[in-house]
């Protein structure tokens, strides 16, 4: 199959707009709101895309070879392709926060993330985080019930910690609001972030 | 040896009560628990399905030709055949299972059905409107379908009529005559919407064969009782299936069976022969997968001067969706009892989706379309509430409320009114000090619930080695069921608790009831503090003859078996195990429910109160801080019982605000099945908590009891009455949407 992924092709009349709706997938559209500024980025250099490619994704600091379609979305590669299934498919839209990874250390839901905007880029997963402070504070605090959104969670709170070391706990009340916690334990993961904060877990 | 079952004092305990971090923590924190949804099974096929758009039509046709030629698309199934009727939005009607996500729902899309539409009525709290709906006959020639119909009711009297006096005109007439004499008379609507269960982890399974048999990896809070329904519809042996769930994402009352959609991805996998997964959509989860009744209310209630409710006048009505049903009557008013009351419900059938257990049926909807009246007495007498809510208990001779002693009730009362500081936050009704358009009120409410031990059986297997496994066909919604089993058998065997094995959810394993209704943590803990006990029983047995001590003589504490008289006598938990030579102890837990047992019993009380802030300008409510004080007999784990309460009160204050199910009026669409628009509660909404449990000896003594329904039960009313005690004003139905506020505030002014 031919590799014309991610070259730009100043002689198509194809705009990425345009490969979006043919691909005709909801997420594709789902990520057309979500991502605006790699939209805008990517616009300068018109590209096409069309079947089942291999691409090289570079998750948790490995380059790993995935079959993937314009439509497949960054979170169906990475759950179905690499078993990596700590980030969960609760919405289509990012409302949930549940699919929260690092893309360039900036958080972003991967399930309104297209598999081929993320070749080039360094994703990071939750399970990378085994040795890191916030899932052990998660874990010191309670912060979790069923778990299923918890995943997303830490991620979520990586995220915000990475780019407030010093947050207060106002700070995290407002800042944490990207997640949805359906059993509630939204108390806990406030003291949890305040363990990370305080250098404590 | 005969074994008398109990729990050790709280002075002796090493294990149980104490604060200790979740088992299954990491895995769960760190993405390496496989919940259903993240089973990745060999050549699977990924499934998803076409719901109906309309709330209410019948199937005219039905084309899969376009989808089954879908690249990517392996196999199309109908659950639905012409003439079918549908009567709520969602209901599935085919599944395309293809190679990748992309391919099934480009097969969905490519489904062709025709529907014939029919009339739609969905406005629930609209009593008026149902009673002048009917659905059109099942056949023609039938007669139409009310869309009311009587739910029961009861009369209590203190007075009995004359005797040639006719029981029902006497009971109308006496209810009048208490309610003209009362000194005060609260008469208002209240209620409540219709909220979903919304799984953050969607119903659904990943299934394959083996030959015949079947393993379906599950989202269940039932793990030992879903075999059977996959065999029953398959028409295969029920030993032939196992149901494996080791990690759920929420159930919350709505996942006991396998479901229509999980017995359709088991068929196309037998069809296929490649496993299937299928997992609804979030819209899907949302529109069909279970919703909570709604519940309304108009209600009389009369008080003597005094503010205790002489007599209580209701009629309610609800929707369970599409069969009907009702908040039951019997919990009406809730928790109090006035010695005179008359009660009565109408079930209304809507063409929205069915609804299923949601954590405490009738509990949550029943103590806010019933407390609130309670509160609005306070406010009428310009009472302080915590009064009127205290002179309604009566005495534990005479006792006013159901559940809970009045004593416990009371007791909770003052607790929670100290952590709250209510005496100095206190203001009557709608007479606080404005800060701008801002301004705060109390609110509280108080429950009841059950919550005996679940049946429950295990096996513990003690090996040579000193190894200690738990086996148990149970599951872990959220509770920390793993954790609460490893501190059973720790407290009995006095090792660490992280050094206990626990293997939970599977049908294989010794069969264990499901989690409904806060039975779990009761049945699992007499299960496996039975057959620990056991165990320690033939243990000591050895011991003893190697020490030369009694077997009942001895005990096991931090890692040793030791004398009660000489702990100097003793031999490690080890070398007392070496000494079952070869092979390894094993021994049956058993728990019937409803068995008397020294380890367990039902019935708690406990007392919610809520702080708020209302902008009276934009109409938005702020929690400030929330109490809860509850009473739960013995408490295994605190710091996962304290978690479950934090996590009821956080969907308490999701359905006493956001929550909501909307209904189009006019095409019975679910307009807001996402979780944009579906609106739950974020870490931003939900102020300072404080959870205290009530646990003196007295509790304490009457052993375990389940904790997962109560806690979610009064928020509706605790913080409906905080917003009326803020603004002067009762806003209703839940939630209470700045829109409703600003509503209530502009009828009040009016």
């Amino acid at each position: 199959m031919a590799q014309r992924i991610l070259a730009p092709d100043p002689q198509s009349g194809f705009s990425r707009r345009d490969f979006l709706r043919g691909s005709g997938a909801a997420a594709a559209a789902a990520g057309i709101a979500q991502q605006t500024q790699s939209a805008l980025a990517q616009e300068k250099g018109k590209q096409v895309a069309s079947g089942q490619q291999t691409v090289k994704l570079n998750v948790n600091g490995k380059d790993h070879e995935v079959k993937v379609e314009p439509r497949t979305t960054l979170l169906e590669a990475l759950r179905y392709q690499l078993d990596l299934t700590g980030a969960k498919p609760v919405c289509t839209d990012g409302s949930s926060g549940a699919a929260t990874v690092l893309v360039d250390g900036k958080p972003m839901q991967a399930n309104t993330m297209l598999a081929m905007q993320a070749v080039g880029k360094k994703i990071t997963t939750v399970e990378s985080l085994a040795n890191d402070a916030v899932p052990k504070a998660f874990v010191e605090c309670d912060a979790q019930q069923c778990g299923f959104c918890t995943p997303g969670f830490v991620m979520g709170v990586r995220a915000f910690l990475n780019m407030k070391p010093k947050a207060t706990e106002e700070e995290i009340r407002k800042g944490l609001n990207g997640n949805i916690w359906r059993c509630g334990t939204y108390a806990n993961v406030i003291q949890a972030a305040l363990k990370v904060v305080k250098g404590g877990a | 040896m005969a074994v008398e079952y109990s729990w050790p004092s709280k002075e002796k305990s090493n294990a149980i009560g104490k604060r200790v971090k979740r088992l299954d923590g990491m895995e769960k924190s760190t993405g390496k628990a496989k919940y259903t949804y993240d089973v990745n099974l060999k050549n699977q096929l990924i499934a998803k399905a076409l719901g109906s758009p309309h709330a209410s039509c019948t199937i005219k046709s039905i084309d899969i030709a376009a989808a089954q030629k879908v690249p990517g698309v392996v196999e199309v199934m109908s659950l639905k055949k012409d003439g079918d009727k549908i009567e709520f939005q969602g209901d599935l009607i085919i599944v395309v299972a293809a190679e990748s996500e992309g391919a099934a729902r480009e097969g969905v899309a490519a489904c062709k059905v025709e529907y014939d539409q029919q009339p739609v009525f969905v406005k629930d709290s609209d009593l008026a409107a149902a009673k002048a709906f009917s659905f059109p006959p099942a056949k023609p020639g039938d007669k139409p379908i009310p869309a009311t119909s009587a739910g029961g009711g009861k009369v209590q009297l203190e007075k009995e009529p004359g005797k040639d006096e006719n029981a029902d005109d006497f009971a109308v007439k006496e209810i009048e005559r208490l309610l003209k004499e009362s000194t005060h008379v609260v008469e208002a609507e209240y209620g409540i919407d219709a909220i979903t269960h919304c799984c953050l982890e969607p119903h659904g399974s990943t299934v394959e064969w083996n030959g015949n048999k079947l393993t379906a990896y599950l989202s269940t809070q039932n793990v030992s009782g879903c075999d059977e329904g996959f065999a029953n519809d398959l028409k295969i042996a029920a030993s032939d299936v196992e149901v494996i769930c080791n990690y759920i994402g929420g159930g919350f009352g709505g996942k006991f069976a396998p479901d229509y959609w999980s017995t359709a991805a088991a068929r196309i996998s037998q069809k296929t022969g490649r496993p299937v997964k299928f997992l609804l959509d979030r819209d899907q989860e949302l529109k069909i997968a279970g919703a909570r009744p709604s519940g309304y209310i108009k209600v009389r209630l009369g008080a003597d001067s005094d503010g205790k409710i002489t007599v209580w006048d209701s009629e309610h009505w609800v929707t369970a969706g599409a069969t009907g049903g009702a908040v039951n009557q019997t919990v009406i008013p809730y928790v109090f009892a006035p010695k005179n009351y008359r009660r009565t419900a109408i079930n209304i059938k809507t063409n929205n989706g069915l609804s299923r257990a949601w954590r405490a049926p009738n509990h949550p909807q029943a103590c806010a379309i019933t407390q609130t009246a309670i509160d609005d007495l306070a406010m009428k007498m310009g009472a302080d509430s915590l009064e009127i809510f205290m002179k309604n208990l009566g005495t534990d001779d005479k006792p006013l409320v159901a559940g809970a002693k009045p004593s416990v009730y009371k007791a909770e009362m003052e607790r929670a009114a100290q952590l709250m500081d209510w005496k100095s936050k206190w203001h009557p009704h709608g007479k606080g000090q404005a800060k701008g358009s801002i301004v705060d009120g109390l609110g509280m409410a108080i429950h009841t619930w059950g919550g005996g031990a679940g049946q429950s059986s295990c096996t513990i297997k003690i090996h040579p080695s000193g190894e200690v496994e738990a086996t148990c066909g149970t599951q872990d919604l959220g509770t920390g069921t793993r954790t609460v089993i490893a501190l059973v058998l720790a407290e009995t065997f006095g090792l660490p608790y992280e050094s206990v094995r626990v293997n939970i959810g599977s049908s294989k394993m010794p069969v264990s009831g499901a989690s409904g209704g806060s039975t779990t943590v009761g049945g699992i803990s007499e299960s496996h503090r039975r057959a620990a006990q056991d165990a320690f029983a033939k243990i000591a047995e050895l011991v003893g003859k190697k020490l030369d001590v009694a077997p009942e003589k001895l005990e096991a504490v931090n890692g040793r078996v030791q004398s009660t008289d000489d702990a100097k006598k003793s031999v490690s938990w080890k070398e007392a195990c070496s000494l079952l030579d070869m092979s390894p102890l094993e021994v049956k837990g058993e728990y019937a429910r409803g068995t008397k047992s020294s380890l367990s019993s039902s019935q708690v009380g406990g007392v919610q109160m809520a702080h708020v802030e209302v902008d009276k300008e934009t109409g938005v409510i702020k929690m400030k801080k929330f109490v809860a004080v509850q009473d739960i007999g013995l408490i295994i784990s605190p710091q996962q019982a304290e978690s479950q309460i934090n996590g009821a009160l956080i969907m308490g204050i999701a359905y006493s605000l956001f929550e909501q199910r909307i209904s189009d009026p006019n095409t019975g669409a679910f307009v807001n099945a996402d979780l944009a628009n579906y609106k739950l509660c974020r870490i931003g909404d939900i102020g300072e908590f404080v959870v205290e449990f009530y646990e003196p000896e007295s509790e304490r003594k009457r052993g375990v009891i389940g904790l997962g329904e109560p806690p979610v039960i009064a928020p509706g009313a605790a913080i409906s009455n905080a917003v009326a005690n803020a603004l002067g004003v009762r806003v209703s139905p839940l939630p209470l949407t700045p829109q409703r506020v600003l509503a209530a505030l502009k009828k009040a002014k009016a």
